[in-house]
């Protein structure tokens, strides 16, 4: 049977182009000014998947995401690079999800795709900046994990191994048996788009998106399933609504500040104690140090 | 319910216990004192010996010791079964962790295991209420979890009302390593790995390690002190050393700065060196040139300290002290100390 590699990715702000407009004047986020992008380490982590596939010859790289409907964006962008299927956990049910949340609903969308042979994920999201769901996602399968993966090395009969980048070196393991990976920023860029990828790719859609297709296109799709890309609700899951969003989560947002200062523009200072005084306490006080 | 304070004690690769644990415990011991609960540690490696001294001075008072050859180096299922199963008989209330390799790696597989929440490098600790309007009810004494996130745009105050325990990751340097006057001895308490561990936790195995000593690593800081010409001497670069350590930040250089001998090249910002997006970057004696901007123009807040009031990198910083680094940095540091508790 073919090996079957189940990819983690997650579509995000782009928190890393953060401008001064990003910050709405109340201090909250504005979206509106933050591109949508794939996860950065998530592309690594797709890389790392084709790698894998590379080497079996006969595997299949399957992107599982969860999100907005618009999230469907990051699984025709990983079938332009690769990947061979995709499917959109969606459901406003799951609104408002933490790690534990998360990695429950998407655990579930695993388990309906098994047997799998790996799955991969990316080692951070740059939004959520936890790093926890990887892991967690582990345990609920219960399947042993390793992180900051770096490499794919290769296999030694049947048993994977992988380089991992630590704090202050490096670790290669062997594992054995299912396994979830988590890849780190430092393994490999994740190849580009292919031109006949995105020729055949471009007209995969999602339930909700076919909604708004002209009749044409669904007759397309019938004829070619490699376009559909699989959609998934809570019922679908059969999940423990429980479990789920607000009621699932154990951590709660009490409070959010926005870091970005409110004055746009440079401010000049002397270096004068009560000068140095104030603007150390208005670091601390906005925790930028502290 | 009990309010039991956990600390994870990481072994370093010298077997020690790990600052980053250390300064945990300096937390987790004023943090027990305000709820009048005790602080607990736990360890887990070969020949731990060394551990119940080490923790000592930071006012542990028992410790959950696990010892076997098979639990150094670190493996995340054998670990994750010991810390769940301890965490669950000693009902913990709160647990940290440090949010290093493996801190990283085994807290959120525990707090899954526990069905908890798990606030990721947190800033700030404290203890706290939380009223909920909608049924009137006050819940007392959590922990507040303080954290940047959205690529350190924000800050959350996160807590977890209902289910405990309540766990969170902390950076090494985040928090401030105090040790007691009068040292502890705590009571040791030795668990059969046996007990904790089956055969299937070690379904993955490490075939090669290869650690090296502390190397420099700017790119990863959320706070950048760098120094340029400007500085003058490598003498002054020490001050720079002390701020960053202060604010638990990196120090960067400009390329006259390295060129000048004042740092090593691996600290070089710019388009010869590395690009950082810290969450600040206190650029000291450093002109402008687009060379190094283009290194370091995405970080979130940049503080300029110059002599000219003109120089270019006035214009991307938000904030222009207009000065020597002789006198302003030694201001920065006094004035550190005196704000933050
Ligand atoms: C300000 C703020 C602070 C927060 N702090 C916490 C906190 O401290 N603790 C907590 O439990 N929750 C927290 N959350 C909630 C958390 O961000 C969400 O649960 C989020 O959906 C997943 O976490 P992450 O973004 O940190 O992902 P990470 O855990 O950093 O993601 C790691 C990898 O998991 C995979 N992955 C993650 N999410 C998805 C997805 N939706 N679809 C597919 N793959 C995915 C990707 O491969 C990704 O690279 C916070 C949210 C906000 C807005
Ligand atoms: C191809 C190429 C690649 C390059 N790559 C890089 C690179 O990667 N990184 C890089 O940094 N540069 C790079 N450079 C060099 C770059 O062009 C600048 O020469 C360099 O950045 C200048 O460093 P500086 O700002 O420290 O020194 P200077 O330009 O000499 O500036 C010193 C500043 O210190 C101030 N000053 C003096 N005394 C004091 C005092 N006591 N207190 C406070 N302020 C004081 C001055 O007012 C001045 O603004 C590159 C150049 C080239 C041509």
């Amino acid at each position: 049977m073919s090996y079957k590699i189940l990819v983690l990715a997650k579509q995000v702000p782009d928190t890393r182009n953060v401008g001064k407009d990003a910050m709405k004047s109340d201090g909250t986020v504005n979206r509106a000014a933050l591109p949508a992008i794939f996860n950065p380490e998530d592309l690594n982590a797709l890389e790392f998947a084709l790698r894998v596939k590379d080497k079996k010859g006969d595997a299949e790289v399957i992107i599982i995401t969860m999100g907005p409907p618009r999230a469907a964006d990051i699984i025709r962008e990983g079938m332009y690079r690769g990947a061979d299927k995709g499917v959109l956990i969606t459901d406003r049910k799951f609104a408002g999800s933490d790690t534990l949340a998360t990695s429950y609903a998407i655990s579930l969308a695993v388990k309906k795709l098994a047997p799998f042979d790996m799955v991969v994920a990316g080692r951070q999201a740059i939004d959520g900046d936890t790093a926890q769901v990887g892991p967690q996602v582990a345990e609920k399968l219960n399947i042993p994990q390793i992180t900051y993966a770096e490499e794919f090395i290769g296999f030694s009969g049947k048993k994977i191994q992988v380089k991992r980048r630590l704090e202050r070196g490096i670790e290669i393991l062997e594992a054995e048996g299912p396994v979830l990976i988590t890849v780190h920023s430092s393994a490999a860029n994740c190849r580009v788009r292919n031109a006949k990828r995105v020729m055949k790719y471009k007209y995969a859609r999602t339930e909700i998106e076919l909604q708004e297709a002209a009749e044409d296109y669904i007759e397309m799709l019938e004829n070619r399933p490699y376009l559909q890309i699989k959609q998934w609700s809570v019922t679908d899951l059969n999940a423990d609504v429980s479990l789920l969003g607000l009621s699932g989560s154990p951590t709660k947002v009490k409070k959010i500040e926005s870091v970005v200062f409110t004055q746009k523009n440079s401010t000049t200072l002397s270096s004068s104690d009560s000068d140095i005084n104030k603007l150390i306490k208005s670091l601390i006080s906005s925790h930028v140090i502290g | 319910m009990s309010k039991n304070i956990f600390v994870y004690c990481e072994i370093t690769e010298e077997g020690h216990v790990a600052d980053v644990s250390l300064e945990l415990c300096s937390r987790g011991y004023k943090l027990a004192k305000e709820l009048g609960v005790e602080l607990n540690a736990i360890a887990i490696g070969n020949n731990l010996n060394n551990v119940a001294d080490e923790v000592s001075a930071f006012g542990v008072n028992n410790l959950y010791l696990t010892e076997d050859e098979k639990l150094f180096p670190y493996l995340n299922m054998p670990h994750s079964n010991i810390v769940s199963k301890i965490l669950k008989e000693q009902k913990a209330d709160i647990v940290l962790f440090g949010a290093t390799s493996i801190g990283r790696d085994l807290a959120p597989r525990v707090a899954s295991t526990l069905k908890c929440g798990l606030t990721a490098d947190c800033t700030s600790l404290e203890i706290g209420d939380h009223y909920v309007k909608k049924t009137d009810t006050t819940y007392k004494n959590l922990l507040y979890q303080i954290r940047p996130a959205f690529g350190g745009n924000i800050v959350a105050t996160i807590i977890n009302p209902d289910m405990h325990p309540q766990m969170a990751t902390v950076r090494e340097g985040v928090m401030k390593l105090e040790p007691l006057r009068k040292k502890i001895k705590p009571e040791v308490i030795k668990l059969d790995v046996n007990k904790y561990v089956s055969k299937s936790d070690f379904a993955i195995s490490i075939i090669d390690r290869q650690i090296e000593a502390q190397k420099i690593n700017i790119k990863g800081a959320q706070i950048i002190i760098a120094g340029g010409y400007g500085v003058g001497s490598k003498k002054n670069f020490g001050l720079l050393n002390q701020l960053a350590e202060l604010l638990g930040g990196e120090v960067g250089a400009s390329r006259a700065a390295v060129d000048a001998g004042y740092a090593e090249h691996e600290r070089q910002i710019g388009q010869t060196g590395v690009t950082v997006r810290p969450k600040l970057y206190i650029a000291c004696g450093i002109s402008g040139a687009v060379q190094h901007t283009a290194g370091m123009d995405q970080s979130a807040q940049v503080i300029s300290i110059n002599i000219d009031e003109e120089a270019p990198i006035s214009n991307i910083a938000d904030y222009n002290i207009i000065g020597t680094i002789e006198s302003v940095i030694p201001k920065m540091i006094k004035y550190y100390r005196k704000n933050s508790k």
